[in-house]
Protein backbone atom coordinates (compact mmCIF):
# COMPACT_ATOMS: atom_id res chain seq x y z
CA UNK A 1 0.00 0.00 0.00
CA UNK A 2 2.33 2.72 -1.21
CA UNK A 3 1.43 5.84 -3.13
CA UNK A 4 4.79 7.36 -4.01
CA UNK A 5 3.16 9.94 -6.27
CA UNK A 6 2.40 12.23 -3.35
CA UNK A 7 5.45 11.56 -1.19
CA UNK A 8 6.81 14.84 0.22
CA UNK A 9 4.39 16.83 -2.01
CA UNK A 10 2.22 19.82 -1.12
CA UNK A 11 -1.54 19.54 -1.52
CA UNK A 12 -2.62 23.08 -2.38
CA UNK A 13 -5.26 22.82 -5.10
CA UNK A 14 -7.19 19.98 -6.68
CA UNK A 15 -5.84 21.33 -9.98
CA UNK A 16 -2.41 20.03 -8.92
CA UNK A 17 -3.74 16.45 -9.08
CA UNK A 18 -3.97 14.19 -12.10
CA UNK A 19 -6.95 11.89 -12.45
CA UNK A 20 -4.72 8.90 -11.63
CA UNK A 21 -3.44 10.59 -8.49
CA UNK A 22 -7.00 11.28 -7.34
CA UNK A 23 -7.97 7.67 -7.94
CA UNK A 24 -4.85 6.54 -6.09
CA UNK A 25 -5.83 8.59 -3.03
CA UNK A 26 -9.41 7.27 -3.14
CA UNK A 27 -8.20 3.65 -3.41
CA UNK A 28 -5.88 4.14 -0.47
CA UNK A 29 -8.65 5.88 1.51
CA UNK A 30 -10.82 2.82 0.95
CA UNK A 31 -8.12 0.67 2.56
CA UNK A 32 -7.94 3.14 5.46
CA UNK A 33 -11.63 2.77 6.38
CA UNK A 34 -11.21 -0.08 8.93
CA UNK A 35 -8.39 1.91 10.57
CA UNK A 36 -10.51 5.06 10.57
CA UNK A 37 -13.30 3.12 12.26
CA UNK A 38 -10.90 1.78 14.91
CA UNK A 39 -11.47 -1.81 13.77
CA UNK A 40 -7.78 -2.14 12.93
CA UNK A 41 -4.82 -0.41 14.58
CA UNK A 42 -1.81 1.19 12.94
CA UNK A 43 1.31 3.08 14.01
CA UNK A 44 2.31 3.72 10.40
CA UNK A 45 3.27 7.33 11.14
CA UNK A 46 4.73 6.75 14.59
CA UNK A 47 7.10 9.54 15.62
CA UNK A 48 5.83 11.99 12.99
CA UNK A 49 4.16 15.30 13.84
CA UNK A 50 1.30 17.10 12.07
CA UNK A 51 1.17 20.88 12.61
CA UNK A 52 -2.52 21.77 12.47
CA UNK A 53 -2.72 25.54 11.84
CA UNK A 54 -6.31 26.72 11.82
CA UNK A 55 -6.59 30.48 11.60
CA UNK A 56 -10.33 30.29 10.89
CA UNK A 57 -13.07 28.41 12.74
CA UNK A 58 -13.47 24.78 11.70
CA UNK A 59 -14.95 21.73 13.35
CA UNK A 60 -14.97 18.87 10.86
CA UNK A 61 -11.78 19.63 8.97
CA UNK A 62 -9.69 20.23 12.08
CA UNK A 63 -11.04 17.27 14.03
CA UNK A 64 -10.82 14.90 11.09
CA UNK A 65 -7.19 15.88 10.45
CA UNK A 66 -6.48 15.21 14.13
CA UNK A 67 -8.37 11.94 14.06
CA UNK A 68 -6.64 10.88 10.84
CA UNK A 69 -3.22 11.61 12.35
CA UNK A 70 -3.96 9.81 15.64
CA UNK A 71 -5.37 6.75 13.84
CA UNK A 72 -1.96 6.37 12.17
CA UNK A 73 0.07 7.04 15.32
CA UNK A 74 1.07 10.55 14.20
CA UNK A 75 1.28 13.27 16.87
CA UNK A 76 -0.47 16.61 16.44
CA UNK A 77 0.43 20.14 17.49
CA UNK A 78 -2.08 22.84 16.77
CA UNK A 79 -3.12 26.46 16.71
CA UNK A 80 -6.78 27.17 16.45
CA UNK A 81 -7.16 30.88 17.05
CA UNK A 82 -5.40 33.66 15.28
CA UNK A 83 -5.68 35.81 18.42
CA UNK A 84 -3.42 33.36 20.28
CA UNK A 85 -0.58 33.55 17.78
CA UNK A 86 2.15 36.01 16.83
CA UNK A 87 0.06 36.85 13.77
CA UNK A 88 -2.05 38.97 16.12
CA UNK A 89 1.20 40.82 16.95
CA UNK A 90 1.76 41.56 13.28
CA UNK A 91 3.89 38.56 12.31
CA UNK A 92 3.56 37.58 8.68
CA UNK A 93 2.16 34.20 7.73
CA UNK A 94 5.47 33.53 5.99
CA UNK A 95 7.38 33.91 9.29
CA UNK A 96 4.83 31.84 11.20
CA UNK A 97 5.15 29.05 8.66
CA UNK A 98 8.96 29.12 8.72
CA UNK A 99 8.83 28.73 12.50
CA UNK A 100 6.14 26.01 12.66
CA UNK A 101 7.90 24.16 9.86
CA UNK A 102 10.77 23.44 12.24
CA UNK A 103 8.40 21.88 14.80
CA UNK A 104 6.65 19.32 12.62
CA UNK A 105 6.82 17.07 9.53
CA UNK A 106 3.72 18.24 7.69
CA UNK A 107 1.46 21.29 8.03
CA UNK A 108 -2.31 21.45 7.54
CA UNK A 109 -3.35 25.09 7.06
CA UNK A 110 -6.77 26.74 7.23
CA UNK A 111 -6.56 30.47 6.62
CA UNK A 112 -9.01 33.29 5.82
CA UNK A 113 -7.05 34.64 2.84
CA UNK A 114 -7.02 33.06 -0.60
CA UNK A 115 -3.66 31.78 -1.75
CA UNK A 116 -2.41 31.36 1.84
CA UNK A 117 -1.62 27.67 1.32
CA UNK A 118 0.38 28.38 -1.85
CA UNK A 119 2.35 31.00 0.05
CA UNK A 120 2.88 28.62 2.99
CA UNK A 121 4.13 25.92 0.61
CA UNK A 122 6.66 28.38 -0.73
CA UNK A 123 8.11 29.09 2.71
CA UNK A 124 7.88 25.62 4.22
CA UNK A 125 10.49 22.91 3.71
CA UNK A 126 7.95 20.29 4.78
CA UNK A 127 4.79 19.57 2.80
CA UNK A 128 1.75 21.80 3.28
CA UNK A 129 -1.84 20.57 2.99
CA UNK A 130 -4.43 23.22 2.20
CA UNK A 131 -7.28 22.80 4.67
CA UNK A 132 -9.21 25.68 3.08
CA UNK A 133 -8.03 29.19 2.24
CA UNK A 134 -10.76 31.82 2.38
CA UNK A 135 -13.11 31.50 -0.56
CA UNK A 136 -10.30 29.76 -2.45
CA UNK A 137 -9.73 26.05 -2.68
CA UNK A 138 -10.30 23.19 -0.28
CA UNK A 139 -8.78 20.13 -1.95
CA UNK A 140 -9.15 17.65 0.92
CA UNK A 141 -12.89 18.40 1.04
CA UNK A 142 -13.05 17.72 -2.69
CA UNK A 143 -11.28 14.39 -2.28
CA UNK A 144 -13.64 13.28 0.47
CA UNK A 145 -16.62 14.40 -1.63
CA UNK A 146 -15.38 12.33 -4.55
CA UNK A 147 -14.75 9.40 -2.21
CA UNK A 148 -18.33 9.63 -0.92
CA UNK A 149 -19.78 9.73 -4.46
CA UNK A 150 -17.68 6.80 -5.63
CA UNK A 151 -18.55 4.81 -2.52
CA UNK A 152 -22.28 5.35 -3.13
CA UNK A 153 -22.34 5.03 -6.91
CA UNK A 154 -19.49 2.59 -7.54
CA UNK A 155 -17.92 4.96 -10.06
CA UNK A 156 -17.28 8.63 -10.70
CA UNK A 157 -17.54 8.35 -14.46
CA UNK A 158 -20.38 10.26 -16.12
CA UNK A 159 -22.42 11.00 -12.99
CA UNK A 160 -25.19 13.54 -13.14
CA UNK A 161 -24.36 16.01 -10.38
CA UNK A 162 -26.60 18.87 -9.28
CA UNK A 163 -24.85 21.56 -7.22
CA UNK A 164 -27.26 23.79 -5.33
CA UNK A 165 -27.00 26.82 -3.05
CA UNK A 166 -24.13 29.27 -2.79
CA UNK A 167 -22.07 28.56 -5.89
CA UNK A 168 -20.45 32.00 -5.85
CA UNK A 169 -18.72 32.13 -2.47
CA UNK A 170 -18.77 28.41 -1.59
CA UNK A 171 -15.20 27.20 -2.01
CA UNK A 172 -16.08 23.51 -1.87
CA UNK A 173 -18.18 23.62 -5.03
CA UNK A 174 -15.47 25.36 -7.06
CA UNK A 175 -12.88 22.70 -6.31
CA UNK A 176 -15.44 19.92 -6.66
CA UNK A 177 -16.73 21.09 -10.05
CA UNK A 178 -13.15 21.32 -11.25
CA UNK A 179 -12.37 17.75 -10.20
CA UNK A 180 -15.62 16.29 -11.51
CA UNK A 181 -14.80 17.47 -15.02
CA UNK A 182 -11.94 14.95 -15.05
CA UNK A 183 -14.50 12.18 -14.69
CA UNK A 184 -16.90 13.34 -17.39
CA UNK A 185 -19.58 14.51 -14.97
CA UNK A 186 -22.68 16.29 -16.19
CA UNK A 187 -23.02 19.36 -13.99
CA UNK A 188 -26.13 21.36 -13.24
CA UNK A 189 -25.66 24.58 -11.28
CA UNK A 190 -28.72 25.63 -9.28
CA UNK A 191 -28.50 29.04 -7.63
CA UNK A 192 -30.14 32.45 -7.66
CA UNK A 193 -28.46 34.70 -10.19
CA UNK A 194 -26.53 36.59 -7.50
CA UNK A 195 -24.98 33.37 -6.21
CA UNK A 196 -24.22 31.58 -9.47
CA UNK A 197 -20.80 30.09 -10.15
CA UNK A 198 -18.28 32.84 -11.10
CA UNK A 199 -17.81 33.23 -14.84
CA UNK A 200 -14.08 32.55 -14.81
CA UNK A 201 -14.67 29.19 -13.11
CA UNK A 202 -17.42 28.27 -15.58
CA UNK A 203 -15.09 29.20 -18.47
CA UNK A 204 -12.40 27.00 -16.96
CA UNK A 205 -14.87 24.08 -16.78
CA UNK A 206 -15.87 24.67 -20.39
CA UNK A 207 -12.24 24.66 -21.50
CA UNK A 208 -11.99 21.22 -19.91
CA UNK A 209 -14.95 19.98 -21.95
CA UNK A 210 -17.70 20.28 -19.34
CA UNK A 211 -20.69 22.45 -20.25
CA UNK A 212 -22.67 23.02 -17.07
CA UNK A 213 -26.36 23.87 -17.22
CA UNK A 214 -27.36 26.87 -15.10
CA UNK A 215 -30.79 27.28 -13.58
CA UNK A 216 -32.46 28.85 -10.56
CA UNK A 217 -35.20 26.21 -10.33
CA UNK A 218 -34.29 23.02 -8.49
CA UNK A 219 -37.61 21.26 -9.20
CA UNK A 220 -36.82 21.22 -12.93
CA UNK A 221 -33.60 19.24 -12.56
CA UNK A 222 -33.77 17.15 -9.39
CA UNK A 223 -35.31 14.19 -11.23
CA UNK A 224 -32.16 13.59 -13.30
CA UNK A 225 -29.66 13.84 -10.45
CA UNK A 226 -27.45 10.99 -9.25
CA UNK A 227 -26.02 13.30 -6.60
CA UNK A 228 -27.58 16.42 -5.09
CA UNK A 229 -24.79 18.47 -3.53
CA UNK A 230 -26.24 21.14 -1.24
CA UNK A 231 -24.26 24.04 0.19
CA UNK A 232 -25.02 26.51 2.92
CA UNK A 233 -25.49 30.12 1.99
CA UNK A 234 -22.75 31.48 4.23
CA UNK A 235 -23.42 34.75 5.98
CA UNK A 236 -19.70 35.34 6.63
CA UNK A 237 -18.86 35.39 2.90
CA UNK A 238 -21.25 38.25 2.12
CA UNK A 239 -19.73 41.71 2.15
CA UNK A 240 -23.27 43.09 2.10
CA UNK A 241 -25.83 41.90 4.68
CA UNK A 242 -28.77 42.93 2.46
CA UNK A 243 -27.56 40.63 -0.28
CA UNK A 244 -27.44 37.80 2.28
CA UNK A 245 -30.97 38.45 3.54
CA UNK A 246 -32.37 38.39 0.01
CA UNK A 247 -31.11 34.90 -0.79
CA UNK A 248 -30.87 33.08 2.57
CA UNK A 249 -33.25 30.13 2.67
CA UNK A 250 -33.88 30.10 -1.09
CA UNK A 251 -33.48 26.33 -1.38
CA UNK A 252 -34.62 23.89 1.26
CA UNK A 253 -34.41 20.15 0.74
CA UNK A 254 -37.21 18.21 2.38
CA UNK A 255 -39.04 14.94 1.78
CA UNK A 256 -41.58 16.64 -0.48
CA UNK A 257 -39.00 17.76 -3.02
CA UNK A 258 -37.18 14.43 -2.76
CA UNK A 259 -40.28 12.64 -4.10
CA UNK A 260 -39.21 13.86 -7.52
CA UNK A 261 -35.73 12.32 -7.13
CA UNK A 262 -34.41 8.94 -8.25
CA UNK A 263 -34.65 6.36 -5.46
CA UNK A 264 -30.85 5.96 -5.33
CA UNK A 265 -30.04 9.66 -5.57
CA UNK A 266 -27.81 10.77 -2.70
CA UNK A 267 -27.88 14.10 -0.88
CA UNK A 268 -24.51 15.51 0.18
CA UNK A 269 -23.59 18.62 2.15
CA UNK A 270 -20.16 19.78 3.38
CA UNK A 271 -21.78 20.81 6.71
CA UNK A 272 -22.53 22.68 8.86
CA UNK A 273 -26.10 22.98 7.64
CA UNK A 274 -28.42 25.64 8.93
CA UNK A 275 -31.81 25.00 7.39
CA UNK A 276 -30.95 23.93 3.82
CA UNK A 277 -31.80 20.30 4.60
CA UNK A 278 -34.80 19.45 6.76
CA UNK A 279 -34.14 17.07 9.67
CA UNK A 280 -36.67 14.62 8.22
CA UNK A 281 -34.25 13.93 5.34
CA UNK A 282 -31.66 12.50 7.78
CA UNK A 283 -33.58 9.24 8.13
CA UNK A 284 -34.06 8.69 4.38
CA UNK A 285 -31.70 6.53 2.28
CA UNK A 286 -30.82 9.70 0.34
CA UNK A 287 -28.91 11.28 3.24
CA UNK A 288 -25.14 10.92 2.96
CA UNK A 289 -23.83 14.03 4.69
CA UNK A 290 -22.82 12.45 7.98
CA UNK A 291 -21.13 9.57 6.16
CA UNK A 292 -19.46 12.24 4.05
CA UNK A 293 -18.17 13.94 7.21
CA UNK A 294 -16.76 10.64 8.46
CA UNK A 295 -15.08 10.06 5.10
CA UNK A 296 -12.87 13.04 5.86
CA UNK A 297 -10.93 10.76 8.20
CA UNK A 298 -9.91 7.92 5.81
CA UNK A 299 -9.25 10.41 3.00
CA UNK A 300 -7.00 12.58 5.19
CA UNK A 301 -5.34 9.43 6.52
CA UNK A 302 -4.57 8.44 2.92
CA UNK A 303 -3.06 11.87 2.27
CA UNK A 304 -0.95 11.99 5.43
CA UNK A 305 0.19 8.43 4.81
CA UNK A 306 1.14 9.14 1.19
CA UNK A 307 2.82 12.47 1.92
CA UNK A 308 4.82 11.23 4.90
CA UNK A 309 5.58 7.82 3.40
CA UNK A 310 3.99 5.54 5.98
CA UNK A 311 4.20 1.76 6.17
CA UNK A 312 1.12 -0.13 7.33
CA UNK B 1 5.63 44.54 -43.82
CA UNK B 2 3.50 47.51 -42.85
CA UNK B 3 3.12 50.10 -45.57
CA UNK B 4 4.63 53.50 -44.74
CA UNK B 5 2.13 55.88 -43.30
CA UNK B 6 2.14 59.60 -43.19
CA UNK B 7 4.48 60.74 -40.42
CA UNK B 8 2.47 62.71 -37.94
CA UNK B 9 4.97 62.78 -35.07
CA UNK B 10 8.32 64.58 -35.27
CA UNK B 11 11.42 62.34 -35.32
CA UNK B 12 13.52 62.16 -32.16
CA UNK B 13 17.29 62.35 -31.92
CA UNK B 14 17.79 60.07 -28.91
CA UNK B 15 15.23 58.10 -26.98
CA UNK B 16 12.56 55.45 -27.46
CA UNK B 17 9.66 54.99 -29.84
CA UNK B 18 6.89 52.72 -28.62
CA UNK B 19 4.84 51.76 -31.65
CA UNK B 20 1.92 49.42 -32.31
CA UNK B 21 0.29 50.23 -29.00
CA UNK B 22 -3.31 49.01 -28.96
CA UNK B 23 -5.52 51.97 -29.80
CA UNK B 24 -6.58 53.82 -26.66
CA UNK B 25 -3.70 52.59 -24.49
CA UNK B 26 -1.22 55.46 -25.07
CA UNK B 27 -2.14 57.27 -21.87
CA UNK B 28 -1.79 54.05 -19.89
CA UNK B 29 1.66 53.58 -21.41
CA UNK B 30 2.46 57.10 -20.21
CA UNK B 31 1.34 56.03 -16.76
CA UNK B 32 3.74 53.08 -16.90
CA UNK B 33 6.55 55.40 -17.99
CA UNK B 34 5.78 57.46 -14.92
CA UNK B 35 6.28 60.75 -16.72
CA UNK B 36 4.25 63.91 -16.55
CA UNK B 37 4.84 67.56 -17.27
CA UNK B 38 6.39 68.10 -13.83
CA UNK B 39 9.11 65.48 -13.85
CA UNK B 40 10.63 65.43 -17.30
CA UNK B 41 12.70 67.92 -19.29
CA UNK B 42 12.54 66.11 -22.63
CA UNK B 43 9.86 66.04 -25.29
CA UNK B 44 7.17 63.42 -25.46
CA UNK B 45 4.99 62.96 -28.55
CA UNK B 46 1.85 60.92 -28.49
CA UNK B 47 -0.07 59.75 -31.52
CA UNK B 48 -3.51 58.44 -30.74
CA UNK B 49 -5.84 56.62 -33.09
CA UNK B 50 -3.28 56.53 -35.87
CA UNK B 51 -4.17 54.46 -38.94
CA UNK B 52 -2.25 51.20 -39.26
CA UNK B 53 -2.46 48.59 -42.00
CA UNK B 54 -1.68 45.80 -39.56
CA UNK B 55 -3.72 46.88 -36.55
CA UNK B 56 -6.42 49.07 -38.06
CA UNK B 57 -5.84 51.77 -35.46
CA UNK B 58 -2.96 52.13 -33.08
CA UNK B 59 -1.25 54.54 -30.69
CA UNK B 60 2.40 55.66 -30.73
CA UNK B 61 4.51 57.22 -27.98
CA UNK B 62 7.92 58.83 -28.55
CA UNK B 63 9.96 59.83 -25.56
CA UNK B 64 13.19 61.71 -25.93
CA UNK B 65 16.43 61.06 -23.97
CA UNK B 66 15.18 57.90 -22.29
CA UNK B 67 15.78 54.20 -22.95
CA UNK B 68 13.43 51.83 -21.19
CA UNK B 69 14.52 49.18 -18.70
CA UNK B 70 13.34 45.57 -18.98
CA UNK B 71 10.71 45.86 -16.21
CA UNK B 72 9.09 48.86 -17.92
CA UNK B 73 8.99 47.05 -21.26
CA UNK B 74 7.44 43.99 -19.56
CA UNK B 75 4.76 46.22 -18.02
CA UNK B 76 3.95 47.73 -21.40
CA UNK B 77 3.46 44.18 -22.72
CA UNK B 78 0.67 43.70 -20.16
CA UNK B 79 -1.49 46.38 -21.77
CA UNK B 80 -0.06 46.49 -25.30
CA UNK B 81 1.04 42.96 -26.25
CA UNK B 82 1.85 43.92 -29.85
CA UNK B 83 3.97 46.96 -29.02
CA UNK B 84 7.37 47.41 -30.65
CA UNK B 85 10.19 49.25 -28.96
CA UNK B 86 12.73 51.17 -31.05
CA UNK B 87 15.78 52.64 -29.37
CA UNK B 88 16.85 55.75 -31.27
CA UNK B 89 20.42 57.05 -31.10
CA UNK B 90 21.38 60.08 -33.18
CA UNK B 91 18.24 59.70 -35.33
CA UNK B 92 19.02 56.05 -36.22
CA UNK B 93 17.28 52.95 -34.94
CA UNK B 94 19.98 51.35 -32.77
CA UNK B 95 17.74 48.49 -31.62
CA UNK B 96 14.20 47.35 -32.34
CA UNK B 97 12.21 44.54 -30.73
CA UNK B 98 8.70 43.43 -29.95
CA UNK B 99 7.54 43.21 -26.34
CA UNK B 100 6.87 39.67 -25.12
CA UNK B 101 4.15 38.37 -22.84
CA UNK B 102 4.58 34.72 -21.90
CA UNK B 103 5.21 32.37 -18.99
CA UNK B 104 5.10 34.04 -15.61
CA UNK B 105 4.79 37.73 -14.75
CA UNK B 106 6.39 38.56 -11.40
CA UNK B 107 6.22 41.80 -9.45
CA UNK B 108 4.66 43.94 -12.19
CA UNK B 109 1.04 44.06 -11.02
CA UNK B 110 -0.84 43.35 -7.83
CA UNK B 111 -3.72 40.90 -7.60
CA UNK B 112 -7.18 42.41 -8.05
CA UNK B 113 -8.62 40.06 -5.42
CA UNK B 114 -8.56 42.04 -2.14
CA UNK B 115 -8.62 38.76 -0.21
CA UNK B 116 -5.55 37.40 -1.95
CA UNK B 117 -2.73 36.70 0.50
CA UNK B 118 -0.35 38.73 -1.70
CA UNK B 119 -2.33 41.86 -0.74
CA UNK B 120 -1.79 41.27 3.00
CA UNK B 121 1.75 42.50 3.55
CA UNK B 122 3.47 39.15 3.06
CA UNK B 123 7.08 39.14 1.79
CA UNK B 124 6.25 37.88 -1.71
CA UNK B 125 6.03 39.51 -5.11
CA UNK B 126 2.65 39.01 -6.80
CA UNK B 127 3.00 36.40 -9.52
CA UNK B 128 0.73 35.59 -12.44
CA UNK B 129 0.66 32.98 -15.12
CA UNK B 130 -0.07 34.27 -18.63
CA UNK B 131 -3.15 32.45 -19.93
CA UNK B 132 -3.83 34.64 -22.94
CA UNK B 133 -2.25 37.55 -24.81
CA UNK B 134 -5.04 39.03 -26.98
CA UNK B 135 -6.33 40.43 -24.73
CA UNK B 136 -3.79 39.72 -21.98
CA UNK B 137 -5.18 37.28 -19.41
CA UNK B 138 -3.30 36.74 -16.17
CA UNK B 139 -4.12 34.24 -13.42
CA UNK B 140 -2.77 34.79 -9.91
CA UNK B 141 -0.40 31.96 -8.94
CA UNK B 142 -1.50 32.29 -5.30
CA UNK B 143 -5.28 32.73 -5.20
CA UNK B 144 -5.95 31.34 -8.69
CA UNK B 145 -8.21 34.28 -9.66
CA UNK B 146 -8.00 36.10 -12.98
CA UNK B 147 -6.53 39.60 -12.76
CA UNK B 148 -9.35 42.02 -13.53
CA UNK B 149 -8.57 45.43 -15.04
CA UNK B 150 -4.80 45.08 -15.43
CA UNK B 151 -4.15 48.79 -15.96
CA UNK B 152 -5.49 49.70 -12.52
CA UNK B 153 -3.32 47.12 -10.79
CA UNK B 154 0.09 47.82 -12.30
CA UNK B 155 2.81 48.34 -9.70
Amino acid sequence: MVNMDLYDKDVVSIRDFTKDQIEGVLDLAQEMVPYALGEKRSRALDGRILGNLFFEPSTRTKLSFESAAHRLGCDVIDVSEMSMTSISKGETLADTIKMVDTYCDVIALRHPYEGAARLAAKFSENPVINAGDGAGSHPTQTLLDLFTMREAKGTLEGLNIVLVGDLKYGRTVHSLADALTMFGAKLTLVAPETLQMPEDIVRHLEEKGCHPVKTAVLDDVIGQADVLYVTRIQRERFPDHNEYSKVAGTYRIDNAILREAKSDMIVMHPLPRVDEIALEVDSTPHARYFKQAFNGVPVRMALLYSILGGVL
Amino acid sequence: MEAPIEIKLPPIRNGTVIDHIASGQALNVMKILGVNENNIDSSISIGMHVQSEVMGWKDIVKIEDRELDAATVDKIALIAPDATISIIRDYYVADKYKVTLEGHVVGLARCSNPNCITNRGEPVAPEFIVEGTHPPKLRCCYCDRMLINITDHLL
